[in-house]
């Protein structure tokens, strides 16, 4: 598979699961099972995946599928892998687990499982809060952004920390192969996915999965945001091969931050002082990422306080 | 046949080499490291055909059972104490998805008062997460019960987990000779492991998919009569494994000259053996004493207890935990049992964070069940060996 038209077409996830119109998550999960095909196997932990995928007696999973609890993703597929291992079934072992399952709660499991260097891919579902319970902060949501547990108060406004980078940590067991994804960039994303498909040992796809109600978007606007998110260096699209890193893709400019905030109402509240403090941050990232100095404007020009344009009332599915 | 002299920890490992265990994910934790390092040398030693999984956790440990087990092989491990309350939210998946996982608990105190002995508040307390639980008095009957279980848990009638607990370093730690049965006799015993449900992508099944309301209590259900259904299990394998090797333990629980005892003490553990001398020193005194050496914590012999003890006056029960609640668990279970029954029930804790059991403490319990079966006024419940100014 190399590009969006070698992808199969049967779906592995089906249609008919319960996620929100517009979900990065869903259409990321969707896209990565239809590429690793009906020879795989599911374990999810606590998550939006663990309640839209499958709702007894219903499922949407064509493939066998396992789900039980939050933390232990790593684990649990390890288990499942050493099981057909032993039974002589070559099949691939994936667990899909959200940016609280895998940065927090199920770091140590995750490092566990990639230090053993498990034969399994673990994909990282990363839509940046703990969504599934309603929003709460992660160590995977961005400065400033709003959650119910960093609300915009009259003190203090929104989440105070840089998002963790986990597949940085991840990358430093020495496991085969490590890459962050965007559905955005499908060519990439298919790339990728082929890759880890392919290779043997532990795999860790990281992918940006916008959340409609709880970014405080449009359910139209996901893939936009994603690409934007890039474009920003809100995001950087690589992968670590055997321990070489290697960006896949580099925007030509480097669009202002604004641009991605003003799109999305969790960060409508911030101050010019907050955006200033994020873009210095994103600067200082593109200069690590990209081996260059951030180019202008952003960086040269911090940006001006503007008016974010979306009013941020967007409660699909809650 | 051979007979070894090894620990309990040993004994256990012996037995789950020779169930043939194929996945075992381990973590350190006294008293029950010798067991993974046992077994771990059994593999690189090619004498057992297994993977070891170095687990980063005892969480990790119960979650990467489950994947193996829900993979469809036979898979074991062991724990203790803290290592076991780490596993705790893994134990109530694993009885529910009804994968029949066997874990060797190697009882330890658990939480503050902090200590390494032996102390029955580790496992005791999990006896609602659905795993049954059968307690040993020797390290044959660990090596025995490792076996067995799983034969009880992988019964088509039951498919539960199910924990094989030995007291820590009284068992764990100490030598016995052991007769470790034949390969041949244990493949007799034990046939090959059949999973009713298995994660194979030529087969796709879900297991455990969020349950509405509208389903949960019947999946809970059939977990409470597979517990109930492990009652015939257990005695069958109590039989079969008595006609193959000739040693018997008599299922739920063991009688003690209890043909024409007036008066008992039940409880769980290396308890038993000093129990026991108790039972012949005050039968030599003309005493009619008997014994239940309970060995099921779950199922709990409930109207098997009952049947037992009809002809008793009183009994005691000896719990090596508390429930800070003015009686032990061990007591709640069998006065629930007895209800009715006309008999007088008193607890008895005692052996606390590991300390010694004499038969002289022994003496004493039986002492107070003696008078309350005369029809005198005693405690409820005595902690026993109490230091000065506490007792």
């Amino acid at each position: 598979m190399r590009s969006m038209k070698d992808v199969p077409r049967e779906d592995i996830l089906t249609h008919g699961h319960g996620a929100c119109p517009g979900c990065g998550y869903a259409v990321t999960a969707k896209n990565i099972a239809k590429m690793l095909g009906p020879n795989t196997v599911v374990y999810v932990p606590a998550s939006c995946l663990v309640v839209f995928g499958a709702l007894y007696p219903y499922s949407a999973w064509k493939t066998p599928y396992l789900f039980t609890a939050f933390e232990n993703t790593g684990a649990v597929t390890t288990g499942i892998k050493a099981a057909l291992r032993r039974r002589h079934i070559d099949a691939t072992v994936v667990g899909m687990a959200g940016d609280g399952g895998t940065f927090d709660i199920g770091l140590q499991a995750l490092s566990g499982a990639a230090e053993r260097n498990e034969d399994i891919i673990y994909v990282c579902l990363d839509n940046e809060a703990y969504m599934n319970t309603g929003i709460q902060r992660s160590s995977a949501t961005p400065f400033g952004a709003w959650t119910t547990t960093t609300p915009a108060g009259l003190e203090v406004k929104g989440n105070r920390r840089f998002k963790k980078d986990i597949a940085r940590i991840v990358a430093d067991h020495d496991v085969p192969y490590v890459a962050t994804l965007s559905v955005a960039h499908f060519t990439d994303f298919v790339r990728k996915v082929q890759k880890a498909k392919e290779m043997r040992g532990f795999r860790f796809l990281h992918c940006l999965t916008p959340c409609i109600p709880g970014w405080r978007i449009e359910p139209s606007k996901g893939v936009s945001i994603n690409r934007l998110a890039v474009e920003t260096g809100m995001w950087t699209l690589y992968e670590v091969e055997n321990g070489v890193p290697r960006v896949t893709y580099k925007p030509k400019v480097m669009a202002p931050v604004t641009e991605y905030l003003k799109l999305q109402g969790r960060f409508k509240h911030m101050g010019e002082a907050d955006v200033r403090t994020l873009q210095a941050w994103l600067c200082e990232k593109w200069r690590a990422n990209y081996g260059e100095e951030a180019p202008s404007p952003p960086c040269v020009l911090p940006p001006k306080e503007e008016v974010l344009a979306h009013d941020g009332d967007t409660l699909y599915g809650i | 046949m051979a007979v070894k002299t090894i620990t309990g920890d040993q004994a256990v490992a012996y037995g789950a080499m020779l169930a043939r265990a194929e996945v075992v994910p381990g973590f350190p934790i006294t008293p029950q490291t010798i067991i993974i390092e046992q077994i771990s040398e059994f593999i690189n030693d090619g004498l057992m055909d297994a993977d070891f999984i170095p687990a980063e956790s005892e969480h990790s440990v119960m979650s990467v059972a489950i994947g193996a087990s829900a993979g469809g092989v036979r898979t074991f491990t062991a724990t203790s104490s803290q290592g076991l309350a780490l596993m705790y939210e893994m134990l109530f998946a694993a009885a529910p998805i009804r994968l029949p996982v066997v874990m060797a608990v190697a009882n330890r105190s658990l939480g503050a008062a902090s200590g390494i002995w032996t102390e029955h508040n580790d496992s005791v307390p999990v006896r609602e997460s659905g795993w049954l639980q059968v307690y040993v008095e020797s390290n044959q009957e660990a090596l025995d019960m490792t076996i067995q279980a799983f034969r009880i848990a992988e019964d088509r009638r039951v498919m539960l987990p199910i924990m094989v607990c030995l007291d820590g370093f009284i068992l764990s730690h100490v030598v016995e000779g052991v007769d470790i049965p034949e390969q041949a006799v244990v493949d007799r015993f034990l046939p090959k492991f059949s999973p009713v449900n298995v994660l194979d992508p030529r087969d796709p099944v879900m297991m455990n998919p969020v349950t509405p309301p509208e389903f949960a209590t019947e999946m809970r259900y059939q977990q409470d009569r597979a517990v109930e259904a492990a009652r015939v299990a257990i005695a069958e394998a109590d039989e079969e494994f008595a006609a193959l090797t000739g040693r018997r333990y008599g299922g739920l629980f063991e009688s003690y000259r209890m043909d024409d005892a007036e008066y008992a003490l039940a409880g769980l553990g290396t308890w038993a053996g000093i129990a026991r001398e108790a039972v012949d020193q005050l039968r030599s005194e003309g005493k009619k004493a008997g014994l239940i050496k309970l060995r099921y914590m779950r199922p709990f012999p409930g109207q098997e207890l009952r049947q037992a003890t009809l002809n008793l006056k009183s009994l005691g029960t000896f719990d090596r935990s508390a429930a800070f609640n003015g009686y032990g668990p061990l007591f709640t279970e069998v006065r629930n049992a007895l209800y009715g029954s006309g008999i007088m029930v008193t607890d008895h804790i005692a052996g606390i964070g590991g300390r010694d059991i004499t038969v002289e403490t022994v003496r004493d319990m039986y002492d107070i069940v003696e008078r309350s079966a005369r029809g005198e006024q005693v405690r409820d419940c005595t902690w026993h060996t109490l230091r000065g100014e506490m007792q």
